[in-house]
């Protein structure tokens, strides 16, 4: 019986950038970068305070994973913020919003309430968005 | 944004600044005084505020920063003694206690088991890979992680 998800992937277009947005930007804790070659690493961080739950920093790249005509649809359509990877809680919307601000994260949307409570939209530095809510969003 | 969806801004903004203080001044001496006058509120104004926001009052808040500091000085094979004073502490035996109170271990217990786990990363480091990653990057077949299609 499935019990939890413990690893997915948020496909990025550099994994230095990637790493200084999530692990020095949002603040997330480093797991794992283990050099895989040249140019690539297995590269996995975790939000604060779910250490069970890696995200691993996918690079978009050709290779066996991707050929080209696939990479290249790929890098096209994160570029153009096309995927939304999830929503990402916090203790205070308007507080979390002004210091990823002040980090120089780009907004798409500031906290703004909707029928379903409170949020913000913000893209990483490949182009992948996120929903920022408030946990209180969720209670019932 | 209508001043109704965010109400008191500049509370915010002061709050998120103090906290950004201590993110970027933890190793020094700072205190209470310092970090309230950094966002022009009383200290118990200050206090209640902070801890509203970030469910920790800012002292609370500046351990837990130095001891996440401490954690990567500690990764960097610098002793416990140089790593107290580095993060900000004055005492040896108080950065031990809290850094044990905070992480479970003592600070030579982390920095040991980080080692063991970095020198077995250095030898074995598709041990720590998903045997399903390995696959699909193809990194099981070429021992020295050459792409296939390069």
């Amino acid at each position: 019986m499935i019990t939890k998800l413990t690893i997915t992937n948020i496909h990025v277009l550099d994994q230095n950038s990637a790493y200084d947005f999530y692990v020095n930007k949002l603040g997330f804790k480093l797991v794992d970068d283990i050099p895989m070659g040249p140019d690539t690493r297995w590269l996995t961080v975790s939000p604060p305070e779910q250490p069970d739950l890696q995200l691993v920093l996918f690079p978009v790249k050709v290779s066996k994973m991707f050929p080209k005509e696939v990479a290249e649809s790929l890098i096209d359509l994160i570029k153009k913020g096309i995927f939304g990877c999830g929503v990402l809680t916090c203790n205070d919307i308007f507080a979390t919003y002004e210091e990823l601000k002040e980090k120089g994260v780009e907004f798409i949307k500031p906290p703004t309430k909707e029928f379903y409570g409170t949020e913000a939209l913000f893209k990483d530095d490949s182009g992948n968005y996120f929903s920022l809510q408030p946990l209180n969003n969720f209670d019932k | 944004m209508a001043s109704e969806q965010y109400p008191k801004i500049y509370l915010y903004r002061r709050i998120v600044q103090a906290k950004l203080f201590i993110d970027k001044f933890y190793s020094e001496k700072i205190d209470l005084i310092n970090i309230s006058n950094e966002a022009y509120f009383s200290k118990f104004h200050f206090i209640r505020l902070f801890k509203s926001i970030y469910g920790k009052t800012p002292h609370q808040y500046l351990i837990t920063v130095r001891i996440e500091k401490a954690k990567l000085h500690l990764q960097h094979n610098k002793s416990v003694k140089e790593v107290c004073f580095l993060v900000g502490f004055d005492s040896a035996s108080t950065f031990s206690g809290l850094f044990t109170k905070l992480v479970g271990i003592t600070p030579s217990d982390y920095a040991n088991q980080y080692n063991e786990r970095k020198t077995k990363i250095e030898t074995s480091p598709l041990a720590f890979v998903p045997n399903c990653y390995t696959f699909v990057h193809g990194w099981i077949k070429n021992s020295n992680f050459e792409d296939e299609n390069k």
